[in-house]
């Protein structure tokens, strides 16, 4: 029991990681790592910037 | 001992840019250590190794020695993973040591220029799928199966030792030189090493490549929903769920891009289910069955309309759907093949191998299999991905040979397991399915009895067996449903069945593969569009400044209007060619696509040269020489042959003689305004293969020279200069492969040890 949530929870972690669903929390990390004197982003903030970043700088999906 | 590149740089003690901060543990493992960790033979590893290379070698003789009369999957299996093992254990390990040599205690980009957005340092296993999920599309599942005409063998040589000595290598190389420039683009560096002349010449084949690739995609697609109720239902569904999705990241629940992901798999699951209750009702059936041109028009529409959309309400959402099917579709499968392990009854060459005419694609075996096959062997579509997003999210330099190389050899296994999909079902049943309907004539009567004419071993081909394979899969026909998306989806719906559901769920597996193969396509399309619009856009701007504006609208309109037409006239001159579409057109696809890699290798022989690394440069010269006399050969073949079935020029010289002697059909076109359709699309083939080739050729001369000079200037012993981003120290450490290393162990403890607050690499930023 212990081991399969274990094993879950990781496997759960990882794929989170890969669809990049853990974006706000990197940018957070970061955020308060590198000592910003201003506020970080609210989670809605930073996936609007996300989106529209893309917008201006388009990235081509493999065939 | 192994020299690092920046030794000189940093040889007096506590001076150069890497001496590393004294009060943080090492950022890398020391190389002496790491070598001597390489080099040391325990018998547990003698072990480990000798019994993969037995089970491999035990695999290759099975599939290309024993050749009984059928031949198991799981062989197939056997031979890849082992073969990928060893090429990354042992061949990636030389060209690390010998080309890239990265070292760990410089920052990667995702270190020194942090920003939390694009540039974040991200955990390698994590990075490994996400660059996997970035560079598998469609294309691996394509190809092979078209391939599968040759017999079983030509293809699987060719992606397992294609990826091994080319595909990978040209992965790693151009992310690991990316890297090293902070994450420029293949375009980039291909003008910064080739020059003015060379780069634009690899900028407007790129754009050009991308037009054909673009176009060929909605093409697979085109074909895989024409006259096909259930697929139109479904994958036209798939746009209202990404629309909702969006909105809903957008307003509703912004960031939960795991539980939106769920919803929409629901519901993605719900449209394939509907489809099939829809196409079952007489006005579905009616108002879904639509015609190829149709279905077309649907497209190049689509295609400018999510071009022009804002990110967040399309693109963005099917990615987020796109990569959840992608990595659960491909586990599923591998799980798939290894439980039921299908027996495969296709020679290991067919009668096909040795002719130059076959139903599915023209050409003999070389060099067209190896343009056929293109993503999953060599994909030089691959060095756009490689260099741009990926190179801004790595850690530590020495993980991009498990990234890069690694990566690519993950996709080359789809390819194998979609060539084992295409091999599983019946051979007849592969010919009725992928040749052309001129040859075929479009019934289940016609199509058995041209297959059986052909004189396959073991084929004998009722039309019963055709009809009863469109019922399983829930389709009205399965006749000339070429372009590989089809076959595929029958020989998924066929392995899957037997895994889970029985024969009663084959329709839904195959609507479920036909779904996937869509939503990637669709948004490879939807995102090319966008990438060739601002390459098209940079390019106007040169002359008129204003097209540089991005916001822009007007400007964003017409260039996007521009690149729609262009991909969209390619399109629809595959949907209505006479030839049959595919079977012209793809060729066109794979040599683009390989063109883009002799490129990509062009340009990171040029860096490699600059580096100094003479001896050693035919790692990249023996791929770039094939992919070169492959791509060369084939395009010389389509613009030369003489054989009107693989010649552009002669097809059109034969059509514009019988038009010109007044026959009103001829050949497969069967009537005049055809037989002109088919003068007009070979020239534009032609055209297009002329261009691409004397563009690739001028980028090949341009590194060829480069490289040149860069052996003059050592011999003379001028300094080169490099176009790196000046080294910094790095301040972080992780292990570079999957499995930490002994000596990385020991790093990563002492890193655990730091308290917190130091552990993050806290550079004078603001």
């Amino acid at each position: 029991m212990g081991a399969g949530a274990v094993g879950f929870r990781g496997f759960a972690t990882y794929f989170k990681g890969i669809m990049g669903a853990d974006a706000y929390t990197k940018y957070l990390e970061h955020h308060n790592a590198s000592g910003h004197a201003e506020a970080p982003m609210t989670e809605r903030e930073f996936w609007r910037d996300r989106t529209d970043r893309q917008d201006s700088n388009p990235q081509g999906r493999c065939c | 001992m192994v020299s690092r590149p920046d030794d000189a740089v940093s040889a007096a003690q506590g001076g150069g840019p890497l001496t590393a901060d004294p009060k943080l543990p090492p950022t890398a493992v020391d190389a002496a250590v790491s070598e001597a960790e390489d080099r040391k033979w325990t018998p547990a590893k003698i072990a480990l190794w000798s019994a993969i290379a037995l089970l491999g070698g035990v695999a290759w003789f099975m599939l290309a020695i024993v050749r009984g009369e059928t031949v198991n999957a799981i062989w197939f299996v056997f031979a890849s993973v082992c073969t990928y093992l060893i090429a990354y254990r042992f061949y990636s390990k030389v060209i690390e040591r010998l080309i890239t040599k990265p070292d760990d205690r410089r920052a990667t980009p995702a270190e020194y220029k942090a920003d939390g957005k694009d540039y974040v340092r991200t955990d390698r296993n994590v990075l490994f799928g996400h660059h996997f999920a970035a560079i598998a599309g469609a294309g691996p599942l394509v190809g092979p199966v078209i391939a599968a005409q040759m017999g079983y063998l030509p293809g699987t040589m060719w992606i397992i030792l294609g990826v091994v000595f080319a595909g990978a290598v040209q992965d790693y190389l151009v992310m690991f030189f990316s890297m090293r420039r902070g994450g420029r683009s293949l375009g980039q560096m291909a003008r910064e090493e080739l020059g003015v002349i060379g780069g634009t010449a690899a900028l407007v084949a790129t754009l050009l490549i991308m037009v054909i690739i673009v176009a060929i995609l909605a093409l697979v697609v085109v074909n895989a929903l024409g006259e096909s109720p259930w697929g139109v239902f479904s994958v036209g569904t798939t746009i209202p769920i990404a629309l909702f999705m969006g909105v809903y990241l957008r307003y509703l629940r912004p960031g939960k891009v795991m539980e939106v992901s769920l919803i929409g798999f629901v519901l993605l699951m719900a449209a394939i289910i509907g489809g099939g209750a829809v196409a079952g009702t007489e006005w579905g059936a009616a108002m879904f069955h639509l015609d190829k041109v149709t279905i077309a028009w649907g497209l190049i529409i689509y295609g400018f309309i999510a071009a022009i959309l804002p990110v967040w309400l399309l693109l963005a959402p099917r990615d987020y759907l796109s990569t959840f099917m992608k990595i659960g579709v491909i586990g599923m499968l591998a799980v798939a093949i290894i439980v039921v392990r299908p027996e495969i009854n296709v020679p290991a060459f067919s009668e096909f191998a040795s002719r130059d005419n076959g139903p599915v694609f023209s050409g003999a075996l070389f060099p067209f299999l190896f343009v056929t096959i293109a993503c999953g062997a060599l994909s030089g579509f691959h060095a756009l991905i490689a260099s741009g997003t990926t190179p801004k999210l790595i850690e530590k330099e020495r993980q991009t040979r498990f990234i890069g190389y690694g990566g690519m050899l993950m996709e080359s296994f789809v390819a194998i397991m979609a060539l084992v999909a295409a091999l599983s079902i019946d051979r007849g049943i592969y010919f009725a399915m992928n040749a052309p309907a001129a040859l075929t004539g479009g019934t289940v009567e016609t199509a058995a009895v041209w297959v059986n004419s052909l004189g396959l071993s073991g084929v004998n081909l009722t039309p019963d067996m055709l009809a009863q394979t469109a019922k399983d899969v829930g389709e009205q026909s399965i006749i000339s449903r070429s372009g590989g998306a089809p076959t595929l989806a029958v020989g998924l719906a066929h392995i899957m069945q037997q895994f889970i559901g029985g024969p009663a769920m084959m329709a839904f597996w195959y609507h479920f593969a036909i779904m996937f193969e869509a939503l990637f396509i669709l948004t490879a399309v939807d995102a090319g569009t966008r990438v060739a619009r601002f390459m098209l856009q940079d390019s106007i701007g040169n002359v008129i400044p204003k097209f540089k504006e991005h916001s822009w609208r007007i400007g964003a309109w017409l260039t996007t209007a521009v690149m729609v037409a262009a991909w969209g006239a390619v399109l629809m001159m595959g949907v209505t060619d006479p030839l049959g579409g595919i079977n012209t057109l793809l060729p066109l696809f794979g040599i683009s696509n390989q063109l883009l890699a002799a490129i990509a290798l062009s340009v990171c022989m040029a860096i490699a040269a600059k580096r100094g690394s003479f001896k050693y440069l035919w790692i990249i010269v023996v791929p770039l020489a094939f992919a070169a006399v492959v791509t060369i050969t084939a395009s010389f073949q389509k613009i030369f042959a003489t054989t009107p079935a693989v010649g552009y020029f002669a097809n059109n010289a034969a059509f514009s003689k019988a038009l010109a002697d007044g026959k009103t059909s001829f050949g497969s076109a069967k009537t005049q305004a055809a037989m002109e359709a088919v003068v007009r699309n070979t020239m534009i083939q032609g055209i297009l293969s002329i261009v691409f080739v004397v563009l690739s050729l001028i980028v090949i001369v341009a590194a060829i020279l480069a490289t040149i000079k860069a052996f003059r200037d050592h011999s003379a012993g001028m300094p080169m200069v490099d176009n790196e981003d000046r080294p910094r120290a790095s301040r972080v450490f992780a292990p570079a492969g999957l499995i930490p290393t002994p000596s990385e162990r020991e790093l990563m403890a002492k890193w655990d040890e730091l308290p917190a607050d130091q552990r993050l690499g806290k550079a004078g930023h603001h």
